[in-house]
């Protein structure tokens, strides 16, 4: 993962008739990682995407997004970048292949190189040519207008339409919503292989398991503040555990001795045996030394590991406070 | 802008609102020559101006292409832009056209251009028919300045229709329900079409009650600010050569007063505060949705 910053802002201020929707916000995404904004409704996730894109005009400080300033130069962003809205729409009168190819016409990409490009992106968002044809009975191939398809194709046509143009950067708001579990999975996995193809991405989303799984940082809105940012296991460490990790260890029958010996070890804080399971808590991830001390005294080693946080607990952290 | 023109040029061809704008173009093209075989022989138009009563005479009972135009532009004009901008909006698609990278204002000036491109498809078509048809049916070949005259003919109408679509186009920035946008147009030119010629006399012979002369510029004044009116007394003046003024002629002027068609000079003349105005209205009313349009944020919801 490379250290260059895709988007930054400073100090990021929009307000809507006086009411303050984002407020002095700084935030950083690096360059080809899944980069998940959470928050509450009404926390500025949208409003925050919209000045990125250079759709709404920051009342105070700035943004950069790769390079460029959207307010300035919005064309030279909206080449690259690809934004998927909370609620999709499509011209519901035109067939898949002619709303991806109106969208790649805008983008000034020529004809062929289009409909070369459709099909590529339709694959990969998982649309088959059975879900795209009408079926009429007769051995005609007409494609269905999109008012015709489901809430989950026309979600997947969105994600297709937002890859059409190569971007190196999209803004994903809520891109699972409406999708079948089997659809979900799909798209977490398209979206988990954009990093390596090139593309940030800028997840927005409720669906904290979903986050979890795909998105390597994440940073978390409240009322347009930025609450904490930085990367999930980072995060939980800090917000959960005092910034210490937690070893749990399985072992048959410890005794005073290896509690003693472990103690011993530099950097672990406390020791605490339940049954066969120790909980150990340490200041860094001790678990080479940890095991060596076991084996050493004589003990087997059943199973070691990092206790993980899930998203759930460093998100509810944060807001069972207010 | 020249692939958002491209899609809704396509847009318009296949839906059925075209289709419906077709049949009416050939409707108003029938009725205008069968008016015209019925009163052009009773006209009794004096010579190079003969070809003009193709599209000026009115029949026994139908009325004449120029009057049936001058009341249908407006409602095509309307059809054309109603649901221009809010039905983007409402439908999601428009936050995603604008993520893409286009100018913002390329976005209602393609709308716009397109629509003047069905209008002057449908104006011209109706036009051509009409001549060809009306050729084989009285024999007489136009003049030069025929041509010229129905060329500004047409030029005036596509102005005039402009004018509606960008009156729809500005309620469709205006307002985000297509119901609301197109009540409201539908709602001024039922105003500008025939409120206005009722309540002109009575406002006239109330200001004014002693002078008949007086009473009828007074009301001539306040039909002006109908773009309706406007158009009949533009077109009717470059289609009707013997069309002289509008205004009052003292009586004893009246017997110099040469009974023979203007030339084209001095009918451009007689209407060019007409023609200026509807230009200028056109231009306000697209201008208005244009600086709305541009000012306006664009949240999805």
């Amino acid at each position: 993962m490379s250290e260059i910053l895709a988007i930054s802002t400073q100090e990021l201020t929009k307000r809507y008739d006086g009411v303050t929707v984002v407020d002095h916000l700084n935030l950083q995404v690096k360059e080809n990682e899944v980069f998940g904004l959470l928050g509450p409704n009404g926390a500025g996730k949208t409003t925050t995407i919209l000045m990125m894109l250079g759709l709404t005009e920051p009342a105070e400080g700035s943004v950069s997004v790769l390079g460029y300033n959207p307010t300035r130069e919005p064309l030279k962003v909206k080449r690259q970048v690809g934004y998927l809205p909370e609620r999709v729409g499509f011209y519901e009168n035109l067939t898949a292949r002619e709303n991806l190819r109106f969208i790649a016409d805008l983008n000034g990409i020529s004809y062929a190189e289009a409909n070369r490009r459709a099909e590529e992106v339709l694959k990969m968002v998982g649309l088959t040519e059975s879900e795209l044809i009408e079926n009429s009975g007769r051995n005609l191939k007409i494609e269905k207008t999109v008012g015709k398809f489901s809430r989950g194709m026309k979600q997947r046509l969105g994600i297709a339409e937002v890859l059409i143009k190569r971007p190196k950067l999209v803004f994903l708001d809520e891109p699972t919503a409406g999708l079948d579990p089997k659809g979900i999975n799909q798209l977490l996995d398209l979206i988990a292989g954009l990093p390596k193809a090139g593309t940030t991405v800028v997840l927005s989303s409720h669906q904290l398991y979903q986050v979890q799984r795909v998105c390597h940082s994440i940073g978390i809105l409240a009322k347009g503040k930025m609450v904490i940012q930085g990367a999930i296991d980072k995060l939980g460490r800090e917000a959960l555990a005092g910034g210490r990790f937690q070893i749990e260890v399985e072992t048959e029958n410890p005794d005073d001795k290896l509690i003693k010996a472990l103690q011993d070890i530099k950097g672990v804080v406390s020791v605490e045996a339940k049954d066969d399971i120790l909980g150990i808590s340490t200041d860094a991830d001790l678990r080479r030394e940890i095991s060596k001390a076991i084996v050493e005294n004589n003990f087997p080693l059943i199973q070691m590991k990092v206790q993980e946080f899930s998203l759930n607990d460093i998100y509810m952290k944060y807001f069972r406070e207010e | 802008m020249v692939a958002i023109i491209r899609k809704e040029l396509a847009d318009y061809v296949t839906s059925i609102r075209f289709l419906a704008f077709i049949l009416l173009v050939i409707v108003l093209s029938i009725t205008g020559l069968m008016a015209a075989s019925q009163g052009i022989r009773a006209a009794n138009l004096p010579e190079g101006i003969v070809f003009l009563g193709l599209f000026t005479t009115s029949g026994t009972v139908l009325p004449s292409l120029t009057y049936l135009v001058s009341l249908l532009i407006p409602i095509i004009g309307i059809a054309l832009g109603f649901d221009a901008i809010n039905s983007e909006r409402t439908g999601g698609t428009l936050s995603r056209v604008l993520a893409q990278p286009v100018f913002r204002d390329s976005v209602i000036n393609g709308k716009f251009l397109a629509g003047v491109a069905i209008l002057s498809i449908m104006v011209g078509t109706m036009l051509l028919l009409v001549s060809g048809y009306g050729l084989r049916m009285i024999g007489v070949a136009p003049t030069h300045e025929e041509v010229i005259r129905l060329f500004l003919y047409f030029v005036v109408t596509i102005f005039y229709g402009a004018f509606w679509m960008g009156l729809a186009i500005l309620f469709s920035v205006l307002f985000r329900r297509v119901a609301a946008s197109l009540l409201f147009s539908l709602a001024l030119w039922l105003f500008f079409s025939i409120f206005i010629m009722l309540i002109a006399p009575a406002i006239a012979s109330a200001l004014a009650p002693a002078s008949e002369s007086a009473q009828y510029e007074l009301q001539r004044t306040i039909l002006l600010f109908s773009p309706n009116y406007l158009f009949q007394e533009a077109t009717t003046v470059l289609l009707v050569p013997l069309v002289r003024t509008f205004g009052v002629v003292a009586e004893s002027v009246q017997p110099y007063w040469l009974h023979n068609p203007l030339s084209l000079g001095q009918s451009i003349l007689v209407v060019w505060p007409h023609i200026t105005g509807l230009i200028s209205l056109s231009a306000v009313c697209f201008a208005a949705s244009y600086i709305l349009f541009m000012r306006q944020e664009i949240r999805a919801t």
